[in-house]
């Protein structure tokens, strides 16, 4: 079976600024496969490439094994699409918008009721199909574009920042659902800003900054990898802790008065700075995919 | 030379503007009905006794039945501009309708064809129902009368293409005042809707020629006193042509403002 998304050496310039600088990655079917990176690492500008929103500079791009030149109104009626803003039609209902946009789709009407009818169900939408759009909560919303994005019984979802704004719940609910669409076999493509969320549903993930792959790989293999199985964190360093750190050449990042460091076999070292050195505000945790993302991409801000 | 990328299912843009505007017909249905009202009461009325009648095409008209096409042609060139200046705008930049649309099979030729089309559609709805009002007064001669509904779809799409140009070029909604300021109060006031362009200087007269809704206006009045003139068929052809090179100006447009 050909790659759901094959990328080659994929460019993207505005004028002077290069948004997309020559990435490469492969989909495979049934994968869930996140683009993570801060702000104007060029996530959007590759999605939107992906479903030919915005046309590529340079490289090559397949979808389905299908070159996507030439064939974009093929390959979009095979695509579901979750943008980044919620885009959802206001002067529509619930329902009206599933049905308008399964129109764009050419969906036959008989196929259309009982679609709509499944989608509601799935999205817990149900007794809310005549609510006006402008009426819904944030994640009333986000579950209306989720279930519209799903329409056209996609093989492959992008998500565009899915979760982004919604409380804990919605998050969950939302997580539940697309762990029921993997389940299906559905392939996704994901951008988060929410490192456990990338974490806890992708499969496989790439970390972008300033247009190009820093790393790729499972998320449980770039911690290993980058930060190691825990982190100590150190609320107020002294002095000789951070002498400590430096004689021993740990790895470790100074943040003011904060200290970082990552310890491949954290629990010993724990136990001796709790005795020796500090004795509050010292904290052994496990090391998450946030530790790999900051460490890759630094602290500073981007905008 | 630029290639479109069409099909039939631009059609399903212009049912989702009908699907909006169904839902909100008793207030769009509103303007249409009692605009002829105030304008027939107001110019032909009031301004009729002290004009009495005026010569068109070399015989005696009255005021209000003179001006009744005039207000007409007004109506299509509102209704479909509007709808595709600030209505279109709201889609694309407030609501994202366009984006929306744009991650299905649908491409943005098609998108901006469906509104444009939609446009026209308007200003023919506007007129049908304008058309009703008239008729009580008695001022319109059928059955050629009943050519001012394909003439307001055709006028409408020579209106509906300039808005769009308008709406791919505008860096914000409130710059539409310029156009509208600009292109439409002029029109509105010197086309020969409330008074002859033949009253006019002669660089006006000339000047008139050039618009659009001179063209409407006199469209409207023949087919309105029912009598085909050789002025009606310049300017069917006059808006065939604007629409021609206007329609792939407003698809340019768009590709450069939207696509990128």
């Amino acid at each position: 079976m050909p790659a759901v998304i094959e990328v080659d050496n994929l460019r993207k310039s505005y004028g002077a600024f290069v948004a997309v600088d020559g990435i490469t990655f492969a989909v495979q079917s049934g994968e869930c496969f996140g683009l993570l990176g801060p702000n104007g690492a060029g996530k959007t500008t590759t999605i939107r490439m992906l479903y030919g929103f915005t046309p590529r500079d340079s490289g090559s791009l397949r979808l389905f094994g299908t070159p996507c030149d030439g064939a974009w109104r093929l390959l979009k009626g095979r695509i579901g699409i979750c943008q980044q803003e919620n885009n959802l039609d206001p002067d529509l209902t619930v329902r009206e918008n599933l049905e308008v946009f399964a129109a764009y789709f050419n969906l036959p009407a008989a196929v259309v009721h009982e679609r709509v009818a499944s989608l509601l169900r799935f999205t817990a939408l149900e007794g809310r199909e005549q609510a006006g759009v402008r009426d819904l909560s944030g994640g009333l919303m986000r579950r209306l574009v989720l279930a519209r994005a799903l329409i056209n019984e996609p093989q492959l979802l992008i998500l565009d920042e899915p979760t982004t704004g919604l409380d804990p719940q919605s998050r969950h609910q939302l997580w539940s659902r697309l762990d029921e669409l993997k389940g299906r076999g559905l392939t996704t493509l994901l951008t988060t800003h929410y490192m456990d969320e990338a974490q806890r549903l992708c499969d496989r993930l790439v970390i972008m900054d300033q247009g190009r792959i820093l790393v790729e790989g499972a998320p449980r293999d770039l911690i290993r990898q980058h930060v190691g199985e825990s982190v100590i964190e150190v609320v107020a360093a002294c002095d000789d802790l951070r002498r400590l750190v430096q004689e021993r050449a740990l790895d470790y990042e100074d943040l003011g008065p904060r200290l970082v460091i990552y310890s491949g076999d954290g629990e010993s070292l724990y136990r001796e700075l709790l005795a020796e050195h500090c004795h509050e505000g010292c904290m052994l945790r496990p090391a998450t995919l946030e530790d790999v993302f900051l460490r890759l991409t630094g602290r500073e801000l981007r905008e | 030379m630029i290639v479109l990328n069409l099909s039939r299912r631009l059609m399903r843009v212009w049912q989702r503007n009908l699907l909006v505007y169904r839902k909100t017909w008793k207030i769009s249905f509103v303007p249409p009905l009692t605009e002829p009202l105030l304008y027939l009461t107001a110019f032909g009325v009031g301004l009729g006794g002290m004009v009495g009648t005026l010569a068109y095409d070399g015989a005696a008209v009255e005021y209000t039945a003179f001006i009744a096409p005039g207000v007409i042609a007004i109506t299509i060139m509102q209704g479909a501009f509007f709808e595709n200046t600030y209505s279109s705008f709201v889609r694309m930049y407030y609501q994202k309708t366009f984006d929306a649309m744009l991650a299905t099979p649908l491409t943005l030729d098609e998108v901006i064809t469906g509104e444009i089309l939609w446009g026209a559609t308007k200003a023919v709805i506007g007129t049908m129902l304008m058309m009703l009002v008239i008729t009580l007064f008695g001022l319109l001669h059928y059955p050629h009368a009943l050519l001012l509904i394909p003439a307001a779809f055709l006028g409408g799409l020579a209106f509906a293409c300039a808005g769009m140009v308008c709406t791919a070029i505008v860096p914000t909604i409130e710059t539409f005042n310029l156009p509208i300021f600009l292109f439409i109060t002029p029109m509105f006031l010197f086309s020969g809707t409330f008074f002859p362009v033949a009253n006019l200087p002669v660089w006006a007269q000339l000047l008139a020629q050039v618009l659009p809704l001179t063209h409407l206006v006199e469209l409207c009045r023949s087919l309105a006193l029912g009598q085909i003139t050789v002025a009606a068929l310049v300017a069917v052809l006059y808006l065939l042509v604007w629409c021609v090179v206007l329609f792939p100006l407003a698809v340019l447009g768009m590709r450069r403002r939207l696509i990128r």
